[in-house]
C-alpha cells in the first residue's frame, strides 16, 4: 500500500509537468488549429536557459547562499525567454501561413522543430548538462511514503501556475478576448480584438508553461539534453488530446491522467519499465478512436478554448 | 527612402534585436560565471549581414527591378524547352537509361556509396507520396515500414535462411500488413490527428524494436545478414549453377537502381489507374467522393498497405547492403527526412521527388564540411519552403487542397 | 445636407477570383438609416464585410467620417465608432451571454459607462438578464439576434451595420428587433446600415434605399419612391 502511494505521489509529480507542458499546445490549437512541433523545443529551451542562469549565478556564489531566489530568478527570465522564442517562431513560421492549407502549416512547424532542436545542439552540445539539485535535497516521511522536496517544489510550482493560468483565461478581459478569437476570428476582429496579437500571447503564454515544465523537469532528473522535448512532446500532446484538444481544462486533467498512467505501469505492468514510453501513446490512440472529442470535449468541431 | 522601405528597415531592425536576445543567453552567459559576446557577435554579424542581403534582394523584387531578368530567364527556359522537345522522348529515354546503366563504371566507390542512398529515399519517397501526395494522409511514421522491412529480411535469413529474392516479397506483404495495422485505427480521425497518431506507432514500433530483446536482440541488432546473391551459370566440368554473393557495391547498386525502377514505374501507373483517381478524388473532397460510391475507408486502407510496401522494399535492401540492423536509423528524423523530401520535389509529383531526394541526400554530401549544420539548414529549408514556393519545385500537375481546409 | 459619415466609392472586391462586388457607390449621411436590399448572393453581406475591412476592397475606396479607412486593420474600427451585426449572428457560442456583451466593450477602458450600458441593454432585452451566465450558444436564435444586437449597443456605435436581422426569426420577434433598432436610432442619434432580405420592413423603416443586384448598385432612392416602385414591387415584395 505505501508502495502505490509512493507511487502516486511520482505520478502527480509527473502529471504537473505533463500539464504544464500539454498547455501549450491545447491553447495554440484551440486558437489556430495547429499541431504546433515547435512547442517540445520552448520545453528543451525552457531547460537550457534555466540551467544557464542558475550555473551563471552558482559561480558567483548565489547559489550557496540564497537558493530559492536563484531558482526563483531564472524561472522568470526562463520563461521571459522561451515566450520571447515562441513569438518569433509564430512572426516567422506560422503567421505568414495563415491562409494556407494545413499541410503546410503542419510542415513549417516540423521545421522549425527541426531547426531549434539542432540550434540548441550546435549551441549546447550534444551531452547532458547537469542540473545544480543540491538545493532540493531532502524530504519528508509521512507513513513510509517519501515525498522529496523536489517533488513539493514541482507540485507547488504546477498549482501556483494552473491556478494564474485560469484566472487569466477566465477571468481578465484579455483572457476573454483569447477565448472569443479561438471562437470565431471575423467576429473577434469586429469587436476590435486584434487577433494577431492575441495569437502572439496565446504562444507567448503556452511556452513560458512549457519553460517551466523544462526546468522542472531538468531539476528532476537532474540534467538537461537537446532532444528531450520530443518525446515528452508526444506525451504531453497526448494529454492535450485526452483532456479534449483546445480545453484548457481538459489539458491539465489529462496530463495529470497520462502522468499518472505511465508511473503506475511502470510499477506495475510487467516488463512495464522498459515499455513506459508505448503507454501514453496507445491512450492516445485509444482515445481518438473512441472518443475523439476527449473527455472534457463537447462536440467535434467545437472543441476549442 | 519611402515610408514603405523604412518600415522594411524597422522591422529589420527590430527583428535582428530579437534575434540577438535569444542567441545570447545560449551562447554568452558562461557556466563559469563570465558573460561574453565574441561568440555571440560572430553569429550574430554573419546572420545579419545575410538577412541584409536578403532583405535588400527582396526590396529590390518589390519594386520591380528584376522584372527584366525574369524574362530574360523565361525566354531562356522557353528555348531550353523546344529545344528538349526537338529531340524525341525515347532518345531522352534511353540516355537517362545508359547514364544510369553505366553510372558505376563512371564513378568510384563513394560515388556508388551515394547514389545507392539516393535510390533507397527514391523509394521511401516515392512509396510516402501515394500516402500524402495521392491519398492526401499525413504519416509521420513512415520510417516503420521501411524497419519492418528490414528486420523481415534480416530475421528471415539470418534465422532461416530465406534468400533475398523470396523475402523481398514477403518483405513487402508484412510492410503492407503493418500498414492496415496502423491505418486500420487511425483512418476515421482528421488530418492532424492522423500525423500524431502515425507518429506514435512509427515510435512503438523503434520502442518495441528496441526492447524485444528476444526477437531483434534489441539495440544491439542483427549481424552478418547475407548479401543478395544470384546463381550464375558455369561450364566446368559440366554446365551447373553456382550461387554468387552481390557484395559489391556496384551490385548493390544495380539492385536498387532495378527497386527504384519498379517503384516509379508502379507509383505511375497507380497514380493514373482508377484507384489513383479514386484516392485523388479522396484527398480533394472525401464527403464527395463517399457520395460518388468510392469506398473511401477501404481505399485508404490500400494507399496506407501500398504506401508501406515500397517502404518495406527499401528495407530490405538496406538490411541486405548493410549486413546488418539495428533499431537506430527508424526514427521519428528518418520520416521528417523522407517526408521532407516528397514536400520539398513536390507532393504527387514523381520527378519531384526524384529531384528532392537527390537534393536532400546529394547536396549535404557536396558541401561536406558543414555537416554538423546539415539538420539546421534542413529544418530551416523545410519552414522557408513552406513560405515561398508550397507546392514544391516541380510541382504535381493534378493538385487542389482538401475540402475540409477551406474555410 | 451634411458631409456623408460614410461612403463608398467604386468598391470592388474578390473572393479568389470570383469578383463579388463590381464597384459599389453608396453614401450614408450622420442620423439617418440606409437600407440595402437585393436577392441571395447579390453582395449584400460582402458589402458590409468589405466596410468593416474583413473583406478587402480591391480597387475603390471607403471613407469614414472623410477618412480612407479601406485599407486599415479591421480591428481598429470598432473603436471609432463603425460596428455590425454580422449575418448569422456570429455569437461566441462557449462565452455567457455577459461576456459577449463584455467583448463587445473590448475596446473601451471606461468601467462606469460599460456598467451603465450593459445595464441599459438588460433593460432593453430582460431576457438576456436572465440568462446571462449561460453560454451563447445555448440561447435561441431570437435571443440571438438580440445578444447580438446588444453586443454592438456595448460599443457605443456611431454607425451601425445590421446584417440581416430577421433572418429564421418569428414575425413577432422580427418586429421587437426592429422597434428597438428604431429606437437606437432615435435616442443615440445612431446611424444605421440595415441590408434585408425582406424588403418591405427594411423599407419602412428606411429613410433611402439602395437596391443590389450581383454586385452592382442598380438603384438608389427614396425608402417612400422605391416602396412605390412597381419593379421593386415585383422583383423584392412579392406581387
Amino acid at each position: 500500500m505505501e508502495y502505490f502511494f509512493q507511487q502516486f505521489i511520482n505520478g502527480i509529480t509527473l502529471g504537473g509537468v505533463y500539464a504544464l507542458f500539454a498547455l501549450g499546445y491545447t491553447m495554440v490549437y484551440g486558437i489556430i488549429q495547429l499541431i504546433n512541433f515547435a512547442h517540445g523545443e520552448f520545453f528543451a529551451a525552457g531547460g537550457y536557459v534555466g540551467v544557464i542562469v542558475l550555473s551563471f549565478l552558482g559561480a558567483h556564489g548565489y547559489m550557496g547562499t540564497h537558493p530559492w531566489l536563484c531558482l526563483a530568478f531564472s524561472l522568470v527570465l526562463t520563461m521571459g525567454y522561451c515566450a520571447m522564442l515562441a513569438m518569433a517562431v509564430e512572426k516567422i513560421a506560422y503567421k505568414p501561413l495563415r491562409r494556407s492549407t494545413r499541410l503546410s502549416v503542419l510542415l513549417s512547424a516540423l521545421g522549425m522543430s527541426i531547426f531549434l532542436q539542432n540550434g540548441l545542439m550546435l549551441t549546447q552540445g550534444v551531452y547532458d548538462k547537469a542540473y545544480p539539485t543540491a538545493f532540493v535535497q531532502g524530504g519528508l516521511d509521512i507513513g513510509g511514503v517519501r515525498i522529496s522536496i523536489m517533488q513539493l517544489l514541482i507540485l507547488g510550482l504546477t498549482a501556483v501556475l494552473l491556478f494564474i493560468l485560469n484566472a487569466l483565461v477566465f477571468r481578465t478581459r484579455i483572457g476573454k478576448a483569447m477565448r472569443a478569437t479561438a471562437q470565431d476570428k471575423v467576429m473577434s476582429a469586429l469587436v476590435g480584438i486584434n487577433s494577431n496579437r492575441i495569437i502572439s500571447l496565446t504562444f507567448a503564454i503556452g511556452a513560458g508553461l512549457a519553460a517551466a515544465a523544462g526546468i522542472m523537469v531538468g531539476l528532476y532528473y537532474g540534467a538537461v539534453r537537446y532532444d528531450m522535448g520530443f518525446v515528452p512532446g508526444v506525451k504531453a500532446f497526448a494529454a492535450a488530446v485526452l483532456g479534449g484538444i483546445g480545453n484548457i481544462t481538459g489539458a491539465m486533467l489529462g496530463g495529470f491522467i497520462i502522468g499518472m498512467v505511465e508511473i503506475m505501469a511502470a510499477a506495475y505492468v510487467p516488463h512495464g519499465g522498459e515499455y513506459k514510453d508505448v503507454f501514453a501513446f496507445i491512450i492516445l490512440i485509444a482515445v481518438l478512436y473512441f472518443m475523439p472529442t476527449g473527455i472534457m470535449g463537447e462536440n467535434v468541431d467545437d472543441t476549442r478554448v | 527612402m519611402t515610408r514603405e522601405s523604412r518600415r522594411a528597415w524597422l522591422t529589420f531592425a527590430v527583428a535582428l534585436g530579437w534575434f540577438f536576445l535569444l542567441l545570447w543567453p545560449l551562447t554568452g552567459i558562461k557556466a563559469d560565471g563570465s558573460l561574453t559576446f565574441d561568440q555571440t557577435l560572430a553569429i550574430f554579424w554573419r546572420v545579419a549581414a545575410a538577412a541584409a542581403v536578403l532583405v535588400v534582394f527582396w526590396r529590390l523584387k518589390r519594386k520591380g527591378s528584376f522584372d527584366g531578368a525574369g524574362r530574360g530567364l523565361a525566354t531562356a527556359r522557353a528555348a531550353l524547352a523546344r529545344g528538349i522537345s526537338v529531340v524525341p522522348a525515347w532518345i531522352w529515354w534511353i540516355l537517362l537509361a545508359a547514364g544510369a546503366l553505366s553510372y558505376p563504371l563512371l564513378t568510384n566507390r563513394y560515388g556508388q556509396d551515394v547514389a545507392v542512398t539516393v535510390l533507397v529515399y527514391i523509394c521511401l519517397g516515392l512509396g510516402l507520396n501515394v500516402v500524402v501526395g495521392l491519398a492526401g494522409l499525413l504519416d509521420l511514421g513512415y520510417i516503420a515500414f521501411y524497419g519492418v522491412g528490414a528486420y523481415t529480411y534480416a530475421l528471415l535469413s539470418v534465422n532461416y535462411g530465406l534468400s533475398f529474392w523470396l523475402c523481398l516479397p514477403l518483405a513487402a506483404a508484412l510492410a503492407a500488413i503493418a500498414g492496415c495495422i496502423i491505418g486500420y485505427p487511425t483512418l476515421r480521425m482528421r488530418g492532424d490527428y492522423l500525423a500524431i497518431v502515425t507518429l506514435g506507432f512509427g515510435e512503438i514500433v523503434r520502442i518495441i524494436l528496441n526492447n524485444w530483446m528476444e526477437l531483434t536482440n534489441g539495440p544491439k541488432g542483427i549481424i552478418s545478414i547475407p548479401p543478395p546473391s544470384i546463381y550464375v551459370p558455369e561450364l566446368e566440368p559440366t554446365l551447373h549453377f553456382v550461387p554468387f554473393e552481390l557484395r559489391k557495391i556496384t551490385y548493390a547498386y544495380y539492385v536498387i537502381l532495378g527497386l527504384a525502377v519498379f517503384t516509379v514505374v508502379a507509383v505511375h501507373r497507380l497514380n493514373f489507374s482508377r484507384i489513383g483517381r479514386a484516392w485523388e478524388a479522396i484527398r480533394e473532397d472525401e464527403t464527395a467522393a463517399e457520395l460518388m460510391g468510392v469506398n473511401t475507408f477501404l481505399l485508404k486502407l490500400l494507399a496506407y498497405a501500398m504506401g508501406a510496401v515500397f517502404g518495406g522494399l527499401a528495407g530490405a535492401f538496406y538490411a541486405a547492403r548493410y549486413r546488418f540492423v539495428n533499431p537506430d536509423p527508424f526514427t521519428f528524423i528518418e520520416s521528417a527526412m523522407v517526408l521532407a523530401m516528397v514536400v520539398l520535389g513536390g507532393l504527387g509529383s514523381i520527378p519531384g521527388i526524384i529531384l528532392g531526394a537527390l537534393a536532400l541526400i546529394a547536396l549535404p554530401e557536396v558541401f561536406r564540411g558543414f555537416e554538423l549544420y546539415r539538420m539546421l539548414a534542413f529544418g530551416g529549408a523545410m519552414t522557408v519552403m513552406m513560405l515561398v514556393r508550397p507546392a514544391g519545385l516541380i510541382p504535381a500537375k493534378r493538385m487542389g487542397q482538401r475540402s475540409e481546409e477551406r474555410d | 445636407m451634411a458631409e456623408p459619415i460614410l461612403e463608398m466609392q467604386g468598391v470592388t472586391a474578390h473572393y479568389g477570383r470570383i469578383q463579388a462586388l463590381k464597384g459599389i457607390s453608396l453614401k450614408v449621411f450622420p442620423g439617418e438609416i440606409v437600407t440595402i436590399i437585393g436577392a441571395n448572393g447579390a453582395g449584400k453581406s460582402t458589402t458590409l464585410m468589405t466596410i468593416c475591412g474583413i473583406v478587402r476592397a480591391t480597387a475603390g475606396e471607403v471613407r469614414y467620417r472623410g477618412e480612407v479607412i479601406s485599407s486599415q486593420s479591421p480591428d481598429v474600427l470598432p473603436a471609432r465608432g463603425l460596428i455590425q451585426v454580422p449575418e448569422g449572428r456570429r455569437i461566441f457560442p462557449r462565452l455567457t451571454v455577459s461576456e459577449n456583451l463584455d467583448m463587445g466593450a473590448f475596446f473601451r477602458k471606461d468601467e462606469d459607462g460599460i456598467r451603465r450600458d450593459r445595464d441599459l441593454v438588460f433593460e432593453l432585452f430582460p431576457v438576456l438578464k436572465e440568462r446571462r451566465r449561460q453560454p451563447g450558444g445555448t440561447l435561441s436564435g431570437g435571443e440571438q439576434q438580440m445578444l447580438a444586437i446588444g453586443r454592438a449597443i456595448m460599443g457605443r456605435p456611431t454607425v451601425l451595420l445590421l446584417d440581416e436581422p430577421s433572418l429564421g426569426l418569428a414575425p413577432l420577434i422580427v418586429q421587437q428587433i426592429f422597434r428597438i433598432v428604431k429606437s437606437i436610432s432615435e435616442e443615440n442619434k445612431t446611424t444605421i446600415v440595415l441590408v434585408e432580405q425582406n424588403a418591405n420592413l427594411a423599407l419602412n423603416l428606411a429613410s433611402r434605399g439602395y437596391v443590389l443586384e450581383t454586385g452592382s448598385v442598380v438603384l438608389e432612392d427614396d425608402a417612400r419612391a422605391l416602396l412605390e416602385n412597381p419593379d421593386i414591387r415585383k422583383a423584392y415584395l412579392g406581387e
